[in-house]
């Protein structure tokens, strides 16, 4: 099949090379870009992201990407922040609006006792729902987390983990896929997932 | 808890090459950057750390054409020291693909560092490194220039004061360098780890003093730390990071290992 072009939303988040590299291994067709046209007219589109919800939403609303994420209607894939952008709210930097695609609220891991926060390592996997983007994913395999704030699990959680509480680790709703953990930084369980993110789910 | 703890090895990187001496002293060229972060990328290692350990004592900034490189190399996380000091350093190795910047001397000249750093990137991607040394009067108090061993100062900060400070600041990370241990791999100094633990609500990794798989077994159960990072037993072939992996299983330690494994009968 020929290589679906992936669009890479230049978030300004500090991760995208890494993920843009990742897709460079997996051959992929990925261009970096904050163009609405290249955006709207690729096959696939990723929303990367790292560091916290105030200055990732701000970044988008500067680069006025937050209608046109919202007009997105081919697979969209949020990854680590980028994920936790997808939804209603964030707990974070005292409550922040996010884009409003998925329903749910992203809140802060709470401490408990000998679990530290940040939320960092290699985490392992549940499966809630089997799904064409975790295809592979079997439960217990291990993925690189590294978050303070997380999304409980909600109606549209396929795959969680365990972490002073259960949180979302795959999230879908339509065509609207994410990932709490770091794809570009988990081994073969990150490039298998991006890869069925690129070949397996279909618009 | 699911978590596993990770095992790390450390690359000092001097020069372009990766380095290993004894305390801290006398390298030896141990291969290239790229090649060796592939190897352990193969092996099972769970995170790397460069430490460009000229950096600081020279005065320069961390070089990022190699970081980049190693970026595109591996799939694993990866972490980068030496020379940043400022939101600028920091903003330049994340963007060539690192994933977190450590930071140690400049955060002891200069600890704003810390929270600069946090508010602009994330505390998840601020890891402090903190070179310790038992003193005289039996106080552990860090070091800073460690790199270069005729510019290294001892400073009156205690470790404990120290690491509960850089926290409060907005570390994300803290990995504690016992500087009597390194290099000698008579096992991590399980005493120092054990009471930086108290303090120290955020991930901490063991750095120095690692020979043997008997060692990381030790530092896990007894200093609950949630990584260990070695660098010359790796280096030398003396453990396999594989090996260490399928020991620390069997001792009953949560990791990441790359196959099922049968569940060992306690």
């Amino acid at each position: 099949m020929t290589r679906p072009k992936v669009a890479l939303v230049d978030s300004g988040g500090t991760n995208i090379g890494s993920v843009r590299y990742a897709l460079d291994r997996l051959g992929a067709d990925a261009r970096l870009t904050s163009s609405a046209d290249d955006i709207l007219a690729a096959d696939r589109v990723i929303l990367p992201g790292v560091g916290a919800a105030g200055a990732g939403m701000r970044r988008l609303r500067e680069a006025g990407l937050v209608e046109v994420l919202r007009q997105v209607e081919q697979p969209l894939l949020g990854v680590c922040l980028g994920m936790q952008l997808l939804f209603e709210r964030s707990a974070e930097d005292g409550g922040t609006e996010c884009l409003g695609l998925l329903a749910g609220e992203v809140v802060a891991i709470p401490p408990a006792p000998g679990l530290r926060v940040p939320h960092m390592g290699w985490n392992t996997l549940t499966t809630v729902r089997d799904d064409p983007l975790t295809a592979g994913l079997t439960a217990g395999t291990r993925a690189y987390f590294v978050h303070s704030y997380a999304v409980p699990v909600t109606a549209d959680t396929l795959q969680t983990t365990e972490h002073s509480g259960t949180w979302s680790a795959v999230v879908r709703n339509g065509q609207r896929w994410g990932a709490q953990f770091h794809p570009e930084r988990s081994a073969s369980a990150g490039s298998r997932l991006l890869t069925n993110f690129l070949l397996e789910v279909s618009p | 808890m699911t978590l596993a703890r990770r095992i790390i090895a450390c690359l000092d990187v001097r020069d372009g090459r990766v380095v290993k001496g004894t305390r801290f002293r006398d390298h030896q060229d141990m291969g290239g950057i790229t090649e060796l972060a592939a190897r352990y990328s193969a092996e099972g290692v769970d995170e790397l750390v460069f430490y460009d350990i000229t950096a600081s004592p020279q005065g320069r900034r961390v070089d990022v054409a190699w970081i980049d490189r190693v970026a595109r190399e591996i799939d694993i996380p990866f972490c980068v020291a030496g020379g940043i000091s400022s939101v600028e350093d920091a903003r330049a190795v994340l963007q060539a693909g690192a994933d977190k910047v450590s930071v140690n001397t400049p955060a002891t000249r200069r600890p704003e560092l810390v929270g600069e750093l946090a508010r602009e990137f994330g505390r998840q991607c601020v890891v402090v490194g903190v070179d310790s040394l038992r003193d005289e009067d039996g106080q552990w108090r860090i070091r800073q220039l460690t790199g270069d061993p005729d510019a290294t100062r001892a400073l009156d900060t205690t470790t404990l004061a120290w690491v509960e400070r850089v926290q409060e600041l907005g570390a994300g990370e803290v990995v504690l360098n016992a500087m009597g241990s390194d290099g000698v791999r008579q096992g991590y100094d399980v005493e120092q780890l054990s009471a930086v633990r108290q303090v120290c609500g955020v991930p901490l990794i063991a750095s120095g003093g690692a020979g043997n798989a008997q060692h990381f077994i030790d530092v896990f159960r007894e200093a609950d730390v949630d990584g260990a990072l070695a660098a010359g037993v790796f280096h030398s072939g003396a453990l396999a990071v594989s090996d260490l992996k399928h020991q620390l299983h069997a001792a009953g330690i949560e990791v990441r290992l790359d196959d099922p494994v049968p569940a060992v009968v306690p």
